[in-house]
């Protein structure tokens, strides 16, 4: 069997080849089991690809290869290593167009989503390049007779698991900070959505970034995901995906070797409109926290609360701006919301709203399916009077969201923080004090004031509560990816 | 004085008894059965420390400001480790306590604590370090007789502790966020802010210096604590926890349980409220909290756990010093410090010359009475560990390693071992490869840089090591490929509060001390406005 494979684009006809092997020591093998898997599209259920798929086997050599890099990468002198990742950036610019289309493909979403992460990805690798040498100790002076220093330092082999919601943009969340500071990777793309990454993987050797440093192995969470997350020589493990997987990806760090965690996971994240807010801003907030990517995002601003006063003029509104949406084929021009990338999660959004039915929450727009093929979906508002339904705890993952009335800041803060999630939250409000005010009153790790889903590479983001441990982007990724060795020398004939 | 304990009738796995004491005959032996019964004992007893200072021992749970009687009353005794005798009873926490404590510091928390100007937090942390300062002398007794520590060690645990609660109290007020330029469209800042009520678990090696490095950066930014001391070492725990309520620390905010790992320690691993746990102790254990944090409400988690840390002599090193470190290295503190260095090696050229010169040393340790002039190693702190040394020195021998010095207990009575050499290992031996915990070295010889470079990373354990030479590039080399998250050079076991601590590896999560140890209490919030005009 070939390791690569020609796919074809919907509507505008171009193709491109895709690598379907395992990518380890910068070259794309087979799996040791000699076991494939197949990856559809969600536009139209059709095969896109057969892929190699890997197994605890494969980990061991992936293993093997990152940390054989790993001695000879971390030794590199930091200006070296930004080199290498400013050239991948470069090169990912260069091909931002196929990427672009290919996670269309294969995750469902809109071409102008697409783009968007594409953007930031280049961004965000040109920014990490930039880190290498702001990676730095501190002298700490404790009088004379000792030299005390503090270094950071690269960990090791990390282990990264990837969700399906934004394949190439977690990837580079993950590999740009890890790689930077001199560890190696072992990353497992989602199973749902693999494409970009091997893509992408090309590109890390066309870079010239050594074998070894960054190993892609597409493969199921189960046998891929569980053999990274035990592996004894892998020394941290980076997670993004559901609380339930997170938790798991926890314990098996733990009984393991004590690997170092983080996990960015799920959330039910507030998005509040208070009556002085810019209406038609916040009209544009909530469709954006709502409907961008589907609803697929782990920050999705899906508890809408609207202030009494404005209650009735801003759900008509936003009710118009829901139905506006369109909603398709994600090669399509204008079309914002595209199809749900698993046919399980596009299952999960319709029980979801079954769920919200029954438990008597109205629909004020959407509620159903869209065509007969492809996982596409309306854009649905539920009104809410109760804050214990399920539909207002639990993550649905798609663009479905409850709205619910409150008078005043107290009541809308306990509200918000209600939840056993953290991710973030949406202020919409002109008043100063009211603003930053419920910002530093809410439990989330990032809260956008006046925007919404504004995620920017110099901004850190992660969670609070049940929604994640560390942060990834800003200086803060770097924290996650290094760890503090201290040296205190004593020294003889003290100055004084 | 005869006490007569009364059974409340709760559940009991083992053999039920009602204890009676009289005099100081006791009719049921040590701690083993004393999760079982049940007493009314007072809040606090008199105690009288072996150099003569009396004062006056809280026996309660710590909760909301109070000295509190647990829920079911249960008791457990408190032994002194060089006599085997009772110190005193104390109060066990169970689930039902843990519960109160969370409320008490739920509720503090929610209160003005955490979002006042936290220049007034740091105002009742350097109160209380004044406040540790005045009970020195009581503290570092206590300490003495309940761990079994040599006065001299445990006079500079309470200075330690003193001085890092007052760079705490520093901290306090700087605290900072960033501001993160991103062009003229948006506003971006982050903040860190308090995790919430934190959980801790300490261990018995360093009981009131571990409750500071715990207590300390938790409230200086912000956070509540529910702490559990080790079971074998509760005193100075509930000691320090009058000085809380002294200094002015509003009620709740500090909350300090006696209890064992398996019930208490559990109940706060496991608690949904509790938002962080942070734990001292085995890596064992460790593995265990961690995955209770993950199972129960994916709590962060912070570990500072085992050790088996390389001491590393070159040829060049000054001989004399070096061999000073060797022994602060392994027998200060009985041994019992995660960061011991239990691992010698040195260079081939000076093995014999160092070998010798440390037999002597060690020969020369004074081990005994932790209140008798010029004692350096007291006994070990539980009967369980002098079992385990004494095991190991067995597996040593049995192994083929060559007892250089010491391998016996010290007398009949309380824990003590002799300071304990051995030579000839080869690096797969359990004793090299292991945790003893005790005063326990092994000492090996290599050839070059390179080659104890590559001995001194062969462990799953990172937490220290130590570097003796006086070549400026052997230094730093060999500092910078040492996988451990404190490496000392001419000096060991030379802690101070402004210089992080830490494991890498299976050593730990985090880091305690310095600039480092706020971050593990805090979360940061990105604050991101979009502008208009």
């Amino acid at each position: 069997m070939s390791l690569s494979t020609t796919i074809t684009f919907p509507i505008i006809g171009e193709s491109y080849v895709q690598p379907t092997g395992l990518f380890i020591n910068n070259e794309f093998v087979k799996a040791r089991s000699g076991k494939t898997f197949k990856v559809t599209s969600p536009i139209d259920e059709s095969l896109l690809a057969e892929l190699q798929q890997a197994d605890a086997k494969d980990v061991e050599v992936a293993v093997d290869a990152a940390e054989a890099a790993f001695k000879k990468w971390s030794a590199l002198t930091p200006d070296d290593r930004s080199e290498y990742v400013r050239k991948l950036a470069e090169l990912i610019e260069r091909d931002q167009d196929i990427i672009t289309k290919i996670e269309s493909l294969d995750n469902g979403k809109s071409l102008d989503s697409a783009s968007w992460d594409l953007n930031m990805v280049v961004h965000y690798l040109k920014s990490c390049a930039g880190y290498s040498d702001f990676i730095d100790g501190r002298s700490i002076d404790t009088g004379d007779g000792y030299l005390n220093y503090t270094r950071r330092e690269p960990l090791g082999v990390c282990g990264q698991i990837i969700p399906w919601n934004f394949p190439i943009m977690m990837w580079a969340w993950k590999v740009g900070p890890a790689i930077v500071s001199g560890n190696t990777v072992i990353l497992k793309p989602a199973s749902a959505t693999p494409l970009s990454a091997l893509y992408t993987a090309q590109l890390v050797k066309e870079a010239g970034i050594p074998p070894g440093v960054v190993n892609i192995i597409p493969g199921s969470g189960r046998s891929c995901g569980n053999a990274i997350v035990h592996h004894k020589r892998i020394m941290k493990v980076a997670f993004t995906g559901s609380t339930e997987v997170g938790r798991d990806v926890m314990v098996g760090a733990g009984e393991s070797n004590i690997k170092k965690v983080t996990l960015e996971l799920g959330g039910k994240s507030p998005n509040i409109v208070f009556a002085d807010a810019n209406l038609e801003l916040a009209v544009q907030n909530v469709v954006t926290g709502v409907l961008f990517n589907g609803g697929e995002v782990c920050c999705a601003g899906t508890r809408v609360y609207v202030q009494d006063a404005i209650y009735d003029k801003f759900t008509a509104m936003l009710k118009k701006a829901f139905e506006s949406i369109k909603v398709g084929n994600p090669f399509e021009k204008g079309v914002f919301q595209g199809a749900q990338a698993t046919p399980d999660q596009f299952q999960t959004v319709l029980d979801y709203i079954q769920i919200g039915v029954k438990e008597g929450a109205k629909i004020l727009t959407g509620g159903k399916r869209i065509g007969k093929r492809g996982y596409f979906v309306e854009p649905t508002i539920f009104l809410t009077d109760r804050e214990d339904y399920r539909i207002v705890k639990e993550e649905i993952f798609g663009p479905v969201t409850t709205l619910s009335k409150f008078s005043t800041v107290d009541q809308v803060v306990e509200m918000a923080n209600d939840s056993t999630f953290g991710l973030a939250a949406g202020v919409n409000s002109r008043d100063i004090n009211k603003a930053i005010n419920v910002a530093h009153r809410l439990k989330a790790g990032t809260v956008w004031v006046n925007t919404y889903n504004d995620l920017h590479h110099q901004v850190p983001f992660g969670g609070y509560k049940q929604s994640g441990i560390g942060r990834e982007m800003g200086v803060e990724a770097f924290e996650n990816y290094t760890q503090v060795k201290a040296i205190r020398v004593k020294l003889e004939n003290p100055i004084a | 004085m005869l006490r007569v304990s009364t059974f409340t009738g709760a559940k009991v796995t083992g053999t039920t008894t009602i204890r009676t004491t009289i005099g100081s005959q006791q009719l049921i032996t040590k701690s083993l059965l004393a999760r079982f019964y049940s007493s009314q004992i007072p809040l606090k007893v008199p105690v009288t420390l072996p150099n003569g200072i009396k004062y006056e021992q809280p026996t309660g749970l710590f909760i909301n400001n109070e000295f509190v009687a647990s829920k079911q009353g249960k008791t457990f005794e408190v032994l002194n480790p060089s006599t085997e005798d009772v110190i005193c009873d104390v109060y066990e926490s169970r689930e039902e306590d843990v519960d109160l404590a969370v409320d008490a510091a739920s509720k503090a928390f929610n209160s003005e604590w955490s979002s006042q100007d936290p220049a007034i937090r740091g105002e009742y942390l350097l109160k209380l370090a004044d406040l540790i300062e005045e009970h020195s002398e009581v503290l570092a007794g206590i300490e003495a007789l309940d761990n079994g520590k040599a006065l001299i060690s445990a006079r500079g645990d309470v200075a330690l502790v003193a001085k890092y609660l007052r760079s705490c109290g520093g901290w306090a007020d700087k605290i900072f966020g960033s501001l993160i330029e991103t062009g003229d469209s948006h506003f971006n800042y982050a903040r860190r802010e308090p995790l919430g009520v934190c959980g801790q678990i300490i261990p018995w090696n360093f009981p009131l210096l571990m409750w500071s490095w715990k207590v300390g950066p938790a409230l200086a930014t912000g956070n509540t604590v529910v702490l559990k001391s080790a079971e074998s070492t509760p005193l100075s725990a509930l000691y320090a926890s009058q000085l809380v309520k002294e200094a002015g620390f509003p009620a709740g905010v500090v909350n300090t349980l006696s209890g064992f790992g398996k019930i208490t320690g559990n109940a706060i691993a496991a608690h949904p409220k509790i938002k962080k746990v942070a734990f001292t102790g085995s890596t064992a254990t460790g593995k265990h909290i961690m995955k209770t944090a993950a199972e129960s409400n994916l709590k962060k988690v912070t570990l500072e756990l085992g050790g088996k840390s390389p001491n590393i002599v070159f040829e060049d090193a000054d001989i004399n010093k070096a061999v000073a470190n060797i022994i602060l290295g392994i027998y200060y503190n009985s041994g019992e410090v995660c960061c011991a260095g239990s691992r010698v090696y040195v260079q081939e050229s000076i093995y014999d010359e160092v070998a010798k010169a440390f037999k002597a040393a060690a020969e020369a340790v004074k081990v005994g009475d932790p209140f008798e002039n010029g004692v350096f190693q007291g006994p070990q702190t539980s009967q369980n560990q002098l079992n385990k040394i004494l095991d190991y020195i067995n597996i040593g021998t049995q192994e083929g390693a060559t007892l250089i010095s010491g391998g016996k207990r010290k007398g009949n009575k309380g824990y003590f071992v002799e300071p304990t050499i051995f030579g000839d290992v080869s690096e797969d031996m359990r004793i090299v490869k292991e945790e003893i915990f005790g005063p326990v070295v092994t000492m090996s010889k290599f050839k070059d840089v390179d080659e104890v470079i590559k001995l001194g990373n062969d462990t799953e354990y990172g937490l220290a090591a130590g570097i003796h030479t006086t070549n400026l590039n052997t230094a730093i080399k060999v500092a910078h490929s040492l996988k451990a998250g404190t490496v000392w050079i001419n000096t060991y076991n030379d802690f101070h509060q402004m210089v992080p601590f830490g494991g890498f590896g299976q050593s730990g999560i985090g880091r305690e001390m310095g600039k480092e140890a706020l971050d593990n209490y805090t979360q940061v919030k990105a604050v991101r406005i979009a502008r208009t005009n």
